[in-house]
This record gives C-alpha cells, sequence and structure tokens, in this order.
C-alpha cells in the first residue's frame, strides 16, 4: 500500500524538523525518504517483505527487517521522538500491544488506518458481503487486513489505553480533509490519521 | 575445471605479497618482528583511490576469493558468488582486495613460516592473534596500496567480525561496513564446539605439541574430525536432510562401521580433502580469534558503547537457517547501532542453507547486496 502525496504532507506537518523517528511497517520507504527531504528526520524504517527491504535500500533508507509481531523489545524506551505506524495496524497480530509499545520507545505515535466505518464499508455490509473499497482493496481470502476497526472502535481503544489525542485528521476518498468528514468522520471519514501520547 | 572463464568471473588472477620488515604489535604483548602478507586484487583502483573493497576471510578462508589461479583449477575463489564484473561486488566499478590474514597457512605469515629467531617453523609459538591484530595488519595493506579509506569492508562469518572492528579501530578509514552472518562475539555454544575441534586436532598422537613438522607428519586425524565437526555447524538440519536424507551408499545397511550412509561418506571426504590444504595449528589459531573477539568487554559489555566513535555506515545480514551464527546474532549488532543512532540496514534472508548460505548464490540476498553495494557505489561518487 502505497501512501498518497496528501498523507504523507499531513504527516510531515505534524513533524518537528531534525526529529528522531521509526517507520513500522514502512514498505519501500516512501514516508522516511519524504520525511528527510522535508524534514530533516534521522531514523528507521521496520519491513517484513524481502522486496520492500530491497526497495528501501535503494531509496536509501536505513531499513531493518522485522517482524512487528515478534514484538520490538530489542529497542530501548524512549529512543525515538516520533513512533510512526502508517496504514499497518489493521494488519498487526496485537494491535494495542503494539500500541503500547510504540508510546514506550517513542514521545509521540503517529498512526493511520483505513476506516471500518465508512459508508461504503457499511453499505457493502448492509448487502451482506465483505467490503472491497479503495481503501481496502483486498477480498477477505486472501487480506493482509486481520484487525479492522472504525475511527469510534480506536477512539475507544485510546481512552481505555489512557492515550490523548493530541491530533486528528479524517480524509475522505480523495485523501482530503473535506467538510462531512469532519461533520461525520466515522461515516464519512475514509483514512484516520492519529498523532498520540501517553496522559 | 573452467574450459573457457566465464564472463562474469574475474579470470586468471596471480596472489600478490606485502613483505612489512618492521615489528608489528599484538594484542597478546608480543610483537611479529616482521610479517609477510598476501593479497589477490580484482577490478582498477581509481583515480581518486575510494572504491576499494577490502574482503575479509572467515575461518578456513583465504586470500583467493574469486577468479582462478589456473584453468587447471576445480573451483573459482570461496566468495566467486559475490565478487566479479556484474556480480553484487561489481570489479567493473569497484577495486577488491583480498588477503589472507596473519597465522594463515596459504602465504601470509603464519605457524608454518619460518620464526627469524630459531630459524625453525613457528608452529605452536606463533603468537595468538586477534581480531584487531588482523585489522591492524590490514591497515598497512591499505597503506601500502595507498587506499585512505575503503568505500566498504566486508565479510562473512569471522569476516563480517573483521568488518565490525574495521568501523570500532579506524573509524574514518571506511564508508561502509558489510557484516554477513556474522555475530558480536561467540556464545558459550560456539566456544564449545571450537574446544571440541581443538581437542581433536590436540590429542591425535601426531599433534606432537604443534611441532608435527619436524616429525614430517600432520595431524590428519584430529584435523578431519575437526573440520567434519565444523562442516555440520556450518549447514542446517534441512539442508543435509535435503542433500542426503538417510540414503546409503550400497543401497543396505551392513552391520558394520564402515561408510554406510551418504552423509557418512560426505563428511569423510570433506574432512579427508581438508586436510590436504589446510594447516592444523592454524586451525587452532583461528578458533581462538574467533573465541577471544567480543569488542563490547572493554566497554561492560556495552556494545553501543563499543560502537559509539565508528562513521561508517553499516549494512548486515543474517539468514534464517543459520544456527551457528543466528540472526539473533545480528540484531544484536543492529540493536546496538539502532541505540546508537548509526546508520544501518539490516537484511534477514529466507535461508535453509545453514550457516554457508553467506557464501550461495541466494536470489534474496544477492538482490539486497548488490543494491546496497549501488549505495556504496553511489557514496564513493559523491
Amino acid at each position: 500500500m502505497s501512501l498518497l502525496r496528501s498523507e504523507l504532507r499531513m504527516i510531515a506537518d505534524w513533524i518537528r524538523p531534525g526529529s528522531h523517528v521509526l517507520d513500522l511497517g514502512c514498505g519501500d520507504g516512501t514516508l522516511l525518504r519524504y520525511l528527510h527531504e522535508k524534514r530533516q528526520v534521522t531514523g528507521y524504517g521496520m519491513e517484513i517483505d524481502q522486496d520492500k527491504i530491497v526497495k528501501a535500500i535503494e531509496n536509501n533508507i536505513n531499513v531493518i527487517q522485522t517482524d512487528l509481531d515478534a514484538g520490538l523489545s530489542e529497542i530501548e524506551s524512549g529512543s525515538f521522538d516520533y513512533v510512526i505506524m502508517s496504514e499497518t495496524l489493521q494488519a498487526v497480530r496485537y494491535p494495542d500491544k503494539l500500541i503500547d509499545e510504540m508510546l514506550r520507545i517513542g514521545a509521540e505515535a503517529i498512526i493511520t488506518f483505513p476506516n471500518f466505518g465508512h459508508w461504503r464499508c457499511r453499505l457493502e455490509l448492509f448487502h451482506g458481503r465483505m467490503p472491497v473499497t479503495p481503501s481496502l482493496p483486498n477480498t477477505w481470502y486472501n487480506t493482509p487486513n486481520i484487525h479492522l476497526c472504525t475511527i469510534t472502535d480506536f477512539e475507544q481503544l485510546c481512552e481505555d489505553m489512557s492515550l490523548t489525542v493530541l491530533q486528528r485528521i479524517v480524509v475522505d476518498r480523495d485523501h482530503k480533509p473535506s467538510v462531512s468528514a469532519w461533520l461525520l468522520p466515522n461515516l464519512m471519514g475514509e483514512i484516520a490519521l492519529y498523532r498520540l501520547q501517553r496522559q | 575445471m573452467p574450459e573457457t572463464i566465464p564472463a562474469d568471473s574475474v579470470g586468471l588472477v596471480t596472489p600478490q605479497k606485502l613483505v612489512h620488515d618492521t615489528p608489528l604489535d599484538l594484542d597478546c604483548g608480543r610483537a611479529l618482528p616482521a610479517f609477510e602478507m598476501v593479497y589477490e586484487t580484482y577490478g582498477q583502483l581509481n583515480a581518486q583511490k575510494d572504491n576499494a573493497i577490502l574482503i575479509c576471510h572467515a575461518l578456513s578462508g583465504d586470500h583467493h576469493a574469486a577468479g582462478y589461479h589456473s584453468m587447471e583449477d576445480r573451483k573459482p575463489g570461496w566468495w566467486d558468488t559475490c565478487i566479479g564484473p556484474g556480480k553484487p561486488i561489481d570489479t567493473n566499478r569497484f577495486f577488491v582486495v583480498a588477503p589472507n590474514n596473519l597465522g594463515g597457512c596459504k602465504g601470509t605469515t603464519g605457524p608454518m613460516s619460518t620464526n627469524p629467531e630459531t630459524g625453525k617453523a613457528y608452529g605452536p609459538d606463533f603468537p595468538i592473534v586477534t581480531v584487531s591484530d588482523w585489522v591492524h595488519s590490514q591497515a598497512l595493506l591499505a597503506d601500502h596500496l595507498g587506499i585512505d579509506q575503503w568505500a566498504a569492508v566486508a565479510g562473512g562469518s569471522l569476516g563480517g567480525m573483521q568488518a565490525l572492528q574495521w568501523a570500532i579501530d579506524y573509524p574514518d578509514r571506511l564508508r561502509h561496513s558489510i557484516v554477513i552472518a556474522g555475530a558480536p562475539r561467540l556464545s558459550a555454544q560456539n566456544i564449545g564446539f571450537n574446544e571440541i575441534a581443538r581437542q581433536a586436532i590436540m590429542s591425535d598422537p601426531d599433534f606432537h605439541e604443534g611441532r608435527y613438522y619436524d616429525y614430517n607428519t600432520i595431524p590428519r586425524r584430529g584435523l578431519m574430525i575437526a573440520r567434519m565437526l565444523g562442516h555440520i555447524t556450518y549447514l542446517s538440519d534441512l539442508s543435509m536432510r535435503a542433500k542426503f536424507g538417510r540414503e546409503l551408499r550400497e543401497g543396505k545397511i551392513n552391520f558394520g562401521f564402515d561408510v554406510e550412509f551418504q552423509v557418512e561418506s560426505y563428511l569423510r571426504y570433506q574432512g579427508k580433502s581438508f586436510v590436504e590444504k589446510f594447516d592444523a595449528n592454524t586451525y587452532l589459531l583461528m578458533t581462538k580469534v574467533l573465541d577471544y573477539f567480543d569488542p563490547a568487554k572493554e566497554y561492560d559489555d556495552d556494545l553501543s558503547a563499543a560502537l559509539k566513535d565508528t562513521q561508517a555506515e553499516f549494512f548486515v545480514a543474517a539468514f534464517t537457517g543459520d544456527w551457528r551464527f543466528a540472526p539473533q546474532r545480528s540484531r544484536e549488532i543492529v540493536k546496538a547501532l539502532v541505540k546508537g543512532r548509526k546508520t544501518v540496514s539490516y537484511s534477514e534472508i529466507t535461508a535453509h542453507h545453514g550457516h554457508d548460505a553467506f557464501l550461495m548464490p541466494i536470489q534474496d540476498y544477492m538482490d539486497a547486496l548488490r543494491t546496497y553495494m549501488n549505495r556504496v557505489a553511489q557514496g564513493g561518487a559523491q
């Protein structure tokens, strides 16, 4: 899943220049490269897929082959200013534990995920089918997304984990903030972006 | 035997020799009054002298890393899969230098060389060297070749340890450190295997306290057993199963102790052929170099402290089927580098070949190394 330009920009806007960041599920390193160019960040990407590792090396990114499901215990607490996980949360085995780990090793966490509460998903479910949408293009049997959630679900988790939402952006199907997504985020928002810290 | 030299081979190569005639102080407190070091080079050193790659060999390796010595050679150099025109370590753009380390038995000063103080072979009197000693002697070779800074120092296994030590000992003399199937130090299990190898050699009646040259013999049985044991640890259960299974040489068991299973035949063959081309005192020495390697020791076992002043960018790679230096050991290196905010990339290659995977043309491994070497080449151009 490659990130759209608009999303890169929104994440970059949240990041203080010169920060030290860790990008979980960094793919080919597009985000880190963008953040390096626009925000002069240092840091690392973590990725499990070998082909993406090679692409990230090609992209001049520090990439560390890691299975996020095996945890981040090898990283020391407080190592990073930001730990980012863009559109990966729904594909990990223990999302809550991973968020907890992100805020152990980083001062802040930036998480983006596809909103399963979006009206398209609801419509498809209403018709009795698992949703296949632009932001969730896989069918149920071959999807890597095993922990889908809605915006309401995610915010409930944040509350349960005593996390403070510092910033939230909900974007529509064009990956742009819109009035409808602002008014009815859980219905009209396709992708949600959060900046979190511990209370 | 190559009937014709393959297009992606460095071709026929001739070893060269560095003669260093001033003393070299060693970690053990002793000094070598002088030493010779054989090495091979592939490719051309550019005018800026910034495209040189140092290749460090592992326990039983030597300076013959790529190409052929003659058209009669059965096999090319030990890392021919990675070094050559168009290969991951591309000799069209890099100048590759591969030395034989001190204590070796392939032409560099070692136990078989003449001790100038006695006029006889050093044998067991050859000082036990360390990875740092090797790195210092390799730096003298770099001086000799006019190379101020390596584009990269690369190696697998014990060779990877040298690449790591280089970054620690000469932070500004290399731009990249490439550590493949390495470890920051040996585990008790690793040292245990080395001790069995040493005991096999030293308990051979032909060992004569290491002075077997005087008796015109070699501790053949001991060295053979040491190599057979080592060989098993370089493979994996899966690769041995795939290669031999329980296949019988004669198709039936004979209720005896001769060779029956194919794997027995293979190990004996490997052991026997190794005895003909490797010196037992060098083998003992190499296992000690491995056992002693521990750069974190001087820093309260804090590897990130040991790596604090390094300036090189690191590429670390490990193989899932390697249980001799398992990926976990490479991740210890990565962890220390990440803690120190060093530039590092890590690739954990899925491969069942065991520790020897670093010598194999595994596609994912070749792709990752090739891509990283592109980065090395671009760094040299900046």
